[in-house]
């Protein structure tokens, strides 16, 4: 593996190496593609199947089938020739397909022909009171280290939400021997009515009996409380209990540990920035870019797959990006199309796939409290903003995101709204009467992840600049 | 339906929005028509430099009635517009260079004009500690500062719109035409009559002023910033460099602004703009060699806004050479911002009083069309 790329062009990079952008590179490298891969893990996997080459954890079932599913792709992508660059942080993308990275304490810049995002997905926020107390984290994050060092709780800890991600983390967790006290189920009761017109395409799709299983598996050893209606995290400087509601009951139980879950969004910086068009989905209560059917976005020569394209899980992704690297296959070189896995049968493994989403999708939608929140609730955790203090602004004139930082430095901070942005357009659009899509969401610019000052100086020299030092 | 008003200013960023508010603070009911929002483009998104310090001569008086608005600022607005005044030095980095600002000041002495003093080396680093040492010098501009752009137009917006102003937001000033001694423009459905037009519409007012006949050799173009995350304090002023493209600050919260007019691709019909890393890049290694005490800096978000700049660097300012009850404010060519409060408030003299005590006789459109003149 090399720690810059060979070439300043390529004809496909591909942004990201979970599910989507490894069968997307494999498949366009395999038809004779120069493919690049940029990822910024340590190794290749994404989320889903992190640390599928390196995890200490070996016994096969701790993890479940479908994690160890990964190390085939991996296997396929190594084969096909791609040149795959880990620990590099894609941090520019412009509608000239021009790609600006960081690795290795340095920048470069590469061109490609076409670019496949599969940049993932990101959790939701979860802004209820106290989530910013050390002690509060996201499931994702307990997930990596779960899977990167096998760590696992062993103080008092609480889960809260709900999602397939929530009871797969539980799962996880138990088999290596950590500690859960209690799980606060946030699902709102009258959603397993709404998904009920779903539930066939459901109960045919694989997650039915995998999803049953493990949420009994967990409910074998934990103590779950559903019909959560409010949930604050408490204490001084540090997390010491967790307070809900439940069945108009309030209850506190004493935890050092919380991890909140309540699903994952589309990863849309990389993508928003480079300026493609995107609408809000309200199924999923979030961004997602506009495309066609094979994946292309509104700026010609970049497609997206995977969870970046809407929140599909795995299997998805995959399907995604074979379908995204077929079309740059067929348009980059025709002749190698044919001996590609042919597109109805993508397009059915994908429908396949995609089985089961409407119903998990109408039945995890997060409810209205936990999405939105109000009072001294901080939105932005960077700048210490409060939900109060976007509403005072909201009523003096602020209409929208980015209006909104001339009043409040909303958004402005180091993750320049990566974290708030979607609890700042709902709650705009809530005291604003609007939809979402009205209001509409941070105007996101490079760098979508930070570099330092060094890391930006030593980008190679125009033509220009050495020949202005050559003339001296 | 038509709706009569005693003047439309087009262009919701600083200048039209600083142009309303003088007109309603002389009695006058204007509409602002803005086709985003106010300072979405240039006026919102610049480096805020509130800077008399290194200015085209034709420009120092307006300069100059501007920086009395800006220090009673709040007094205005009603809003501070984070406007700090901790000077602003222009680093000369070797002995030529300091020779070219001693030239210069004394040129400024010399035309009666005393804000910009030489400084030697010493003061440099008194002002700016942590320049590199090999800087001989420089001219500092003691009462230049900073402040926030987006705060400040959208608050001249706001008391513009509290004094009687209409504001119109989100949708383009279209079909401008004169009729009977109005001027009419269409917004949407609606449309505004009055007997005052302000072309004020920053990087689209060249269009406007080609449109009604009166073409100026005007580009757009959309100079870049970049902003770090909150570094210890370590520096007051606004730093620029005589030589080469740089501008500095550091605001009060501990982040650093590098600016100094690398420049992005503008495409102003999608409202958008391609950033150059490579300039910027530049600006990165200036400042890497400069302010060593920046390296680990992390650079969170880099931007342009969208602007015009005139052949001669000069703002059109001043009534129409053509038309009757028609002005312009436009073309202030990267740094207008400053400008911003004095001209305003020299537009509506000029349309309410026919004349400003504020010499500006060298930034009017004629300048471009001798024959007119």
């Amino acid at each position: 593996m090399t720690t810059m790329p060979k070439r300043d062009s390529y004809d496909v990079v591909v942004i990201g190496a979970g599910p989507a952008g490894l069968a997307a590179a494999a498949t366009t490298a395999e038809a004779g593609l120069s493919t690049l891969v940029l990822d910024e893990n340590v190794g290749p996997g994404g989320q889903v199947w992190r640390a599928i080459t390196s995890t200490p954890v070996v016994a096969r079932d701790r993890l479940g089938a479908d994690y160890w599913a990964g190390a085939e792709l991996v296997q396929e992508l190594r084969a096909s020739g791609a040149e795959i660059i880990q620990q590099a942080t894609v941090w520019s993308l412009d509608r000239h397909l021009e790609i600006a990275i960081s690795a290795g304490g340095a920048s470069a810049f590469v061109k490609a022909r076409r670019v496949i995002l599969a940049t993932g997905a990101l959790e939701r926020p979860f802004p209820i009171p106290g989530w910013t107390l050390p002690g509060v984290m996201t499931a994702g994050a307990a997930q990596t280290m779960l899977k990167s060092s096998a760590l696992v709780p062993d103080a008092p800890t609480v889960i809260a939400g709900q999602g397939p991600l929530l009871w797969l983390l539980a799962a996880q967790i138990l088999r290596l021997g950590g500690r859960i006290d209690c799980i606060l189920d946030t699902t709102e009761r009258r959603n397993y009515l709404a998904a009920l017109p779903h539930a066939l395409g459901f109960v045919t799709s694989p997650y039915f009996t995998k999803g049953l299983a493990m949420m009994r598996e967990v409910k074998a050893k934990v103590r779950v409380v559903s019909g959560v209606s409010e949930l604050a995290a408490l204490g001084d400087s540090q997390l010491a209990s967790v307070s809900y509601v439940s069945r108009g009951r309030r209850e506190t139980i004493p935890a050092e540990l919380l991890l909140l879950h309540q699903g994952v969004v589309p990863n849309v910086n990389l993508a928003m920035s480079a300026g493609i068009e995107h609408r809000w989905d309200d199924r999923q209560l979030c961004w997602s870019p506009v495309l066609d059917p094979d994946g292309n976005t509104s700026v010609a020569g970049i497609a997206i797959a995977g969870d970046g394209a809407g929140i599909g899980g795995a299997s998805v992704a995959v399907a995604r990006g074979r379908i995204a690297a077929r079309g740059a296959v067929e348009v980059l070189a025709p002749d190698a199309a044919a001996a590609l896995t042919a597109e109805n049968v993508l397009r059915t493994t994908l429908a396949q796939a995609e089985r089961g989403r409407a119903f998990l999708d109408v039945l995890f939608r997060p409810a209205p409290q936990f999405r939105i929140p109000s009072g001294d609730t901080v939105v932005c955790r960077c700048e210490e903003v409060t939900a109060k203090d976007i509403l005072d602004a909201v009523a003096i004139g602020a209409t929208g995101p980015n209006q909104l930082k001339a009043y409040r430095r909303t958004g402005m901070g180091p993750c320049q709204g990566r974290l708030c942005g979607l609890t700042v357009t709902e709650l705009m659009a809530q005291a604003r009467g609007k939809s979402p899509e009205e209001i509409g969401y941070y105007r996101l610019r490079a760098p979508v992840k930070p570099i330092t000052l060094a890391e930006l100086a030593s980008v190679p020299k125009t033509e220009a600049d050495v020949k202005a030092v050559a003339r001296q | 339906m038509t709706r009569l008003v005693d003047a439309i200013v087009v262009g919701g960023g600083i200048h039209g929005c600083s142009t309303a508010l003088h007109l309603c603070l002389a009695g006058m009911k204007p509409v602002l028509i803005e086709k985003d929002y106010a300072g979405r483009h240039a006026s919102g998104v610049n480096a805020g430099g509130v800077r008399q310090l290194a200015r085209h001569i034709p420009e120092i008086p307006l300069s100059i009635r501007s920086m009395g608005i800006w220090e009673r600022i709040s007094e205005l607005l009603d809003d501070d517009c984070s406007f700090e005044s901790h000077g602003q030095v222009l680093v000369a980095e070797d002995a030529a260079e300091l020779a070219t600002c001693r030239a210069r000041v004394a040129e400024l002495n010399a035309l009666g004009f005393t804000h910009e003093e030489l400084i030697d080396g010493a003061e440099l680093r008194r002002l700016v500690p942590a320049v590199a040492d090999s800087c001989p010098g420089g001219v500092v501009s003691r009462r230049d500062g900073a402040a926030n752009p987006a705060q400040t137009t959208t608050a001249f917006r706001r008391k513009a719109a509290l004094l009687g102003a209409t504001v119109c937001e989100g949708v383009a000033a279209s079909n401008i035409r004169q009729r009977d001694g109005l001027w009419q423009v269409d917004v949407g459905a609606d449309s505004f009559a009055a007997p005052v037009l302000v072309n004020a519409a920053g990087a689209w007012a060249g269009r406007i002023a080609a449109d009604l006949g009166e073409p100026v050799p005007v580009e757009t173009v959309a100079p870049m910033l970049m902003i770090t995350s909150r570094v210890p304090h370590f520096i007051d002023p606004v730093v620029i460099l005589r030589g080469r493209k740089l501008s500095f600050k550091q605001f009060a919260n501990g982040t650093v602004l590098i600016g100094g007019g690398h420049l992005a691709t503008p495409d102003q019909d999608r409202n958008e703009t391609v950033l150059d890393w490579r300039g910027l890049a530049v600006s990165a290694r200036t400042v890497f060699e400069l302010f060593p005490v920046m390296r680990d800096a992390t650079i969170v978000r880099a931007w342009a806004g969208i602007e015009a700049k005139t052949k001669d660097d000069l703002p059109v300012l001043g009534p129409s050479a053509r038309h009757k009850g028609l002005y312009h404010q436009f073309g202030f060519s990267l740094h207008g911002f400053q400008l911003g409060p004095g001209a305003g408030a020299v537009m509506a003299e000029l349309i309410v009083n026919g004349g400003t005590q504020t010499r500006i006789g060298e930034l009017g459109i004629d300048r471009f069309h001798p024959s007119t003149s």
